[in-house]
């Protein structure tokens, strides 16, 4: 379970830049929920996961998870129940690395000196067979050979070998192709059903806002405009959506990207 | 000539103690320590301080450690303190010139004619077998192989493998429940504690320290390491740190020849600093080609479309 109350973060304080990306958010994500993320650009869907995941401190308020404060701990240390995931395939993963260097570091078995056993060779590549990709047979690779789509889908496997109590998804699908987007979205459903993971995924396609999950969040202006869940989520169309923001922001959705996929 | 080799080796085996330690901060973690010069003459320092005092082995021991006070120092004022990592290696570099003068006593120059070293020590165990002549590449070789095979196993270790990482992708560090700056610091302190171990075999194989003995040693250091990735850039840990250690050999011998050639000894900074140059810049310009090209040709082009007019 995790909770988040009156959480609030600026952005430049004190600049003719300031801008409030957080506005007082309080948000209550029960275990197993599957929640995607949509608003304009600037809303502060990627601040939110930001703040959850402590890329930095807020200014104010608190963040619970499990029944424990967060609030001030460094992101290294949430790491630790949280996974992540960043549009920036490239982000994820270590390129001079071979494949199974990164997932031994992602999984962090034993102790500092403890090095990669044969078990644990034999387990990275019966995950990794499980992608699709080919990839369980070039696991003495570097990383850097590997394409958006294969890093990307390697990244989840990393932030997923050890399941995390919460797995944050920033629009991860939205710099590869369409096909491997798919693919990788696919992967993720199967990984998050699988493992019964809690999840907060930001996606600027409304249809899979729709699509994934059982609930959805509208962000506008650093404050949760809409939140909907379950049966009366079920019969939303994309159009309901905009309406939706029309009505909760008072001005039309000014998104191409959006409108459009 | 075979006595020029012989210097050559010996020279080539004991800095290649500092090529690693670039290797392990440079290559691997990606930080450009400028505290070697400092870190290698505090090793030289301390070693014969101790080993003046009658304790040859233990000299190595207290040269080391002071290597890892240096690099936590270094380490510490990058991840802590936020001073820039270029700068930290600077600051600590001109600390350490005070420090160095203070271990020494006062004096700018130590004499070890009359010492036990390692290296004398060495000398005596091999007394009558056919490496008797080489003691002091025995000792140094000895060394370097001691500090690939410790690199090639702690790399491999989780810790190791962070430390690589750290240097790649700080991101993924800390998104596998790790503080980038603690491998950061650990990293340091073991390169420091190869760099000062370096300087502490240097001092005893000529029997002497200078306060200058370190200084240029972090670009003589990155020419032989680039040299080395020269050789082989790809492939294994092991066969990389093995192509580092010969790249310093490479980079004496060719400067033994040299000085035979009559180029004075004095250039030996200079050459060293172009090789750095010449190998980073090389590659740099390399793929600036194509576009050099494309200037050529379409200033060509614009000139012919103008002649049709």
């Amino acid at each position: 379970m995790l909770t988040l109350s009156h959480v609030t973060k600026v952005f430049n304080p004190g600049t003719v830049n300031a801008r409030k990306a957080l506005d007082d958010v309080s948000l209550e994500v029960p275990d197993g929920d599957f929640i995607s993320i949509i608003g304009a650009n600037g809303a502060g869907k990627s601040t939110l996961l930001g703040a959850i995941a402590g890329v930095f401190f807020t200014d104010g308020g608190s963040i619970t998870l499990d029944g424990q404060d967060v609030t001030l701990a460094p992101s290294h240390k949430r790491a630790k129940v949280i996974g992540q995931l960043f549009q920036d395939p490239m982000r994820g993963s270590a390129p001079g690395m071979t494949i199974e260097e990164n997932l031994a570091l992602a999984a962090g078995r034993g102790g500092w000196l403890a090095h990669i056993s044969k078990a644990d060779r034999a387990d990275f590549r019966d995950r990794l067979a499980v992608l699709g990709m080919g990839l369980e047979d070039r696991m003495q690779q570097s990383v850097g050979l590997l394409s958006g789509g294969q890093r990307q889908a390697l990244t989840l496997l990393m932030a997923t070998v050890n399941p995390p109590k919460l797995l944050l998804l920033d629009e991860h699908t939205a710099a590869l192709d369409p096909a491997t987007a798919e693919k990788v979205l696919a992967l993720t459903k199967e990984t998050v059903e699988a493992n019964r993971l809690t999840c907060l995924m930001v996606t600027h396609n409304m249809q899979s806002a729709l699509d994934l999950g059982n609930r959805t969040l509208m962000m506008d202006r650093g404050r949760i405009v809409y939140d909907v869940r379950d049966e009366k989520r079920a019969g939303l169309q994309v159009g309901d959506l905009l309406a939706l923001f029309r009505e909760a922001s008072g001005r039309a959705l000014d998104n191409d990207r959006m409108l459009l996929t | 000539m075979a006595s020029i080799l012989q210097t050559a080796l010996e020279l080539g085996l004991i800095t290649s103690l500092t090529v690693l330690a670039l290797f392990l901060s440079y290559s691997m973690l990606n930080v450009c320590d400028l505290s070697t010069d400092g870190c290698f003459t505090l090793g030289a320092a301390v070693g014969a301080v101790v080993a003046i005092a009658g304790h040859p082995y233990l000299s190595v021991l207290a040269a080391m450690c002071a290597g890892v006070m240096s690099g936590l120092v270094t380490a510490l004022l990058q991840t802590r303190l936020g001073v820039d990592s270029l700068l930290a290696g600077i600051i600590v570099n001109t600390g350490l010139y005070s420090v160095n003068i203070a271990v020494m006593g006062g004096s700018s120059l130590l004499n070890m004619n009359k010492t036990e070293t390692v290296f004398t020590r060495l000398r005596g165990a091999l007394d009558g077998t056919v490496l008797a002549g080489a003691y002091k590449s025995v000792a140094a070789l000895l060394a370097v192989a001691l500090v690939i095979v410790f690199l090639a196993l702690f790399l491999r270790t989780r810790l190791g493998l962070a430390i690589r990482a750290t240097g790649n992708n700080p991101d993924m560090v800390r998104s596998s429940s790790i503080d980038p700056a603690f491998t950061t610091i650990v990293g340091l302190c073991v390169a420091n504690a190869f760099t000062a171990l370096s300087g502490c075999l240097l001092a005893q194989a000529q029997k002497s320290v200078s306060i200058d003995l370190g200084s240029g040693m972090v670009t003589i250091a990155l020419a032989s390491l680039l040299i080395g990735r020269g050789i082989s850039d790809r492939g294994s840990i092991p066969l990389r740190a093995v192509c580092a250690v010969l790249g310093a050999l490479i980079f004496r011998f060719v400067y033994a020849v040299a000085l035979r050639f009559n180029m004075p000894a004095f250039m030996l900074k200079l050459v060293s600093s172009v090789i750095v140059i010449v190998a980073i810049s090389g590659p740099y310009l390399k793929s600036r080609c194509p576009e050099l090209h494309r200037r050529l040709t379409h200033e060509r082009a614009l000139a012919q479309g103008k002649e049709a007019r």
